[in-house]
């Protein structure tokens, strides 16, 4: 049990590791300006000793964070439910959900402060606006990705539309929708900082900025630090997430070894794939 | 089960139309077994589509129990060539999927179907997921949800088609005693001749597209079919005289077995 999960953990907290000493070599022997470039020591004590500030701004930030992805899912499910039902309505609406997604933040920001002010309103706008387009794409690829077959078989079974999409087409899409939340996961806490940094009063964003005034550097990096984590544990937070709501994958593996395999699916023969690459 | 005089074409390239069945005739009495039998591309999916009541055909007729069942999906229960068992259901929520559909109750569904796990080879696998089941396993757990439905015919579309040869042969054999067991009325779509000559009462063989029956062949053996039946000196003679009735069109792909899936007529 250990070792597995050891085995997953060791190449990241190495690389993290070699990462952190070249840092800390660079900033204590080359640069030696800590307003520049502080050593990963420096940004931990730094970090520890503003530990009450930095929690609350970032319970702000995740509070933002969270309800705006909230509201992304919720919009996106319903859209690209409707997507699913009328070709028309995709047609309309793809374009408009590609066009949404280049969107720059950066530009996009103020305009939203000077819309709705320095409150919650544009954080949640802004994460939507972030993550809004891997959920409702891969949803919509979800349900498209629904055999043929197998929807003929409903029809024979007399189902109607929405009893096919319930009951087919979206489980069968959350390996998809799984997959669009991951990436979009990755841009919510990003899109919240990036909609604090164009104005509002509290949050990890306006204290990264007032913090560079100040040129505390330090504090930065140590911002930086806590975004980054919790991305990663939001980021993680999938996986068990994930496993709550599709338990008959855990039975995927079974596959392998208790079956004659005469008909291993796609996903297996990839699985297998990997095993023989992997190293 | 008595189709008369289909036909049915498809837009194809070039704005011509493909005709895909050319006027076939088939009957099928109650509790009889029949197979149909052709070439590979003959339009055996086509006329599946027309019976199953998915499509409508361009003419003819179908009648289910002297009913008119074409435009219907409520007469026949069809299993497909995939098992198409749902990885996220269990077993038995996969067999329940089809009452479900109809608005049974889902516990009533479940304990309905459950009642059938012995019989089909299944007992214990209710709550298994299809990923844990062998391949002969699936394909029992598919014509149990088929089953299941309780209506009047059984479409079977080459069950086994996708089966290694041994448990094919051990599907068929237990096939044949759920049949004789259960005195369904079938309809098997299958590539496999001998296949066909063990399980049906009747062989009807399909011409090349545009399709019309071109043989109807009574199969004599008594019931029950047991693994002896094969041994038959018949056997070997309705082996010959199937294969004769698809050699006259030059069919290819209809030797045993072979079990190829994709292009049929006017599958889209």
């Amino acid at each position: 049990m250990w070792s597995r999960q050891w085995r997953f953990l060791w190449p990241p907290t190495l690389l993290v590791a070699v990462l952190l000493l070249a840092w800390q070599g660079v900033a204590a022997l080359s640069v030696r300006n800590p307003q520049v470039l502080p050593t990963p020591g420096a940004v931990l004590s730094a970090g520890w000793g503003q530990r009450t500030v930095l929690w609350q701004n970032t319970m702000t930030t995740l509070r933002e964070t969270l309800l705006g992805f909230a509201l992304s899912l919720v919009v996106s499910w319903l859209l690209a439910t409707a997507m699913d039902f009328s070709g028309p309505i995709r047609r309309a609406v793809y374009p408009l959900l590609v066009v949404s997604q280049t969107l720059p933040i950066i530009v996009i920001a103020p305009v939203f402060v000077i819309w709705f002010g320095f409150g919650l309103m544009p954080k949640l706008l802004l994460v939507a606006l972030a993550t809004f387009f891997p959920l409702a794409a891969s949803l919509s690829a979800g349900f498209a990705a629904a055999d043929g077959d197998a929807m003929r078989l409903l029809r024979s079974m007399g189902a109607s539309r929405w009893q096919a999409f319930v009951k087919v087409r979206v489980p069968g899409a959350l390996p998809y929708f799984f997959t669009g939340l991951r990436v979009a996961i990755t841009y919510a806490v990003g899109g919240a900082v990036f909609a604090e940094y164009a104005g509002s009063i509290n949050g990890l964003g306006i204290y990264i900025q007032q913090m560079q005034d100040g040129f505390r550097t330090d504090l930065v990096f140590a911002s930086v630090a806590v975004i980054a984590l919790l991305s990663v544990a939001l980021f993680a937070s999938t996986f068990v997430l994930e496993r709550m709501v599709t338990p008959w994958r855990r039975h995927d593996s079974a596959q392998n070894s208790t079956r004659n395999s005469d008909r291993s699916s796609t996903r297996d023969s990839e699985r297998k794939g990997q095993h023989e690459w992997r190293r | 089960m008595d189709v008369r005089g289909l036909t049915q074409s498809f837009p194809g390239p070039d704005r011509n139309t493909i005709e895909v069945l050319a006027g076939v005739d088939l009957a099928v009495r109650a509790g009889e077994f029949a197979a149909l039998i052709g070439p590979s591309g003959s339009g055996k999916s086509s006329l599946f589509n027309v019976i199953a009541g998915l499509d409508r055909p361009t003419g003819g007729e179908v009648l289910i129990d002297g009913r008119a069942a074409i435009g219907h999906n409520d007469l026949v229960s069809y299993m497909p060539q995939k098992d198409l068992l749902f990885p996220w259901r269990t077993v038995v929520a996969n067999a329940a999927l089809g009452l479900e559909v109809q608005g049974v109750d889902r516990k009533q569904a479940r304990a309905r179907v459950a009642g059938l796990f012995e019989e089909f080879g299944l007992g214990g696998f209710e709550r298994a997921y299809p990923a844990q089941l062998s391949g002969g396993m699936r394909q029992r757990a598919a014509l149990l949800r088929t089953v299941a439905m309780d209506r009047p015919v059984l479409l079977l579309d080459e069950p086994f088609g996708a089966l290694d040869s041994l448990t094919r042969t051990q599907m068929q054999l237990w096939l044949a005693g759920m049949c004789e067991r259960f005195n369904w009325t079938v309809l098997l779509v299958t590539h496999d001749i001998r296949e066909a000559v063990f399980l049906a009462d009747t062989v009807h063989v399909l011409s090349a597209r545009p399709a019309t029956v071109t043989a109807r062949i009574e199969v004599p053996f008594g019931r029950p079919r047991t693994a002896a039946t094969f041994r038959l000196g018949e056997f070997a003679e309705l082996e010959q005289a199937v294969l004769e009735a698809l050699g006259g069109q030059g069919g290819q792909g209809a030797e045993g077995g072979q079990g190829e899936g994709e292009g049929e007529g006017g599958n889209r």
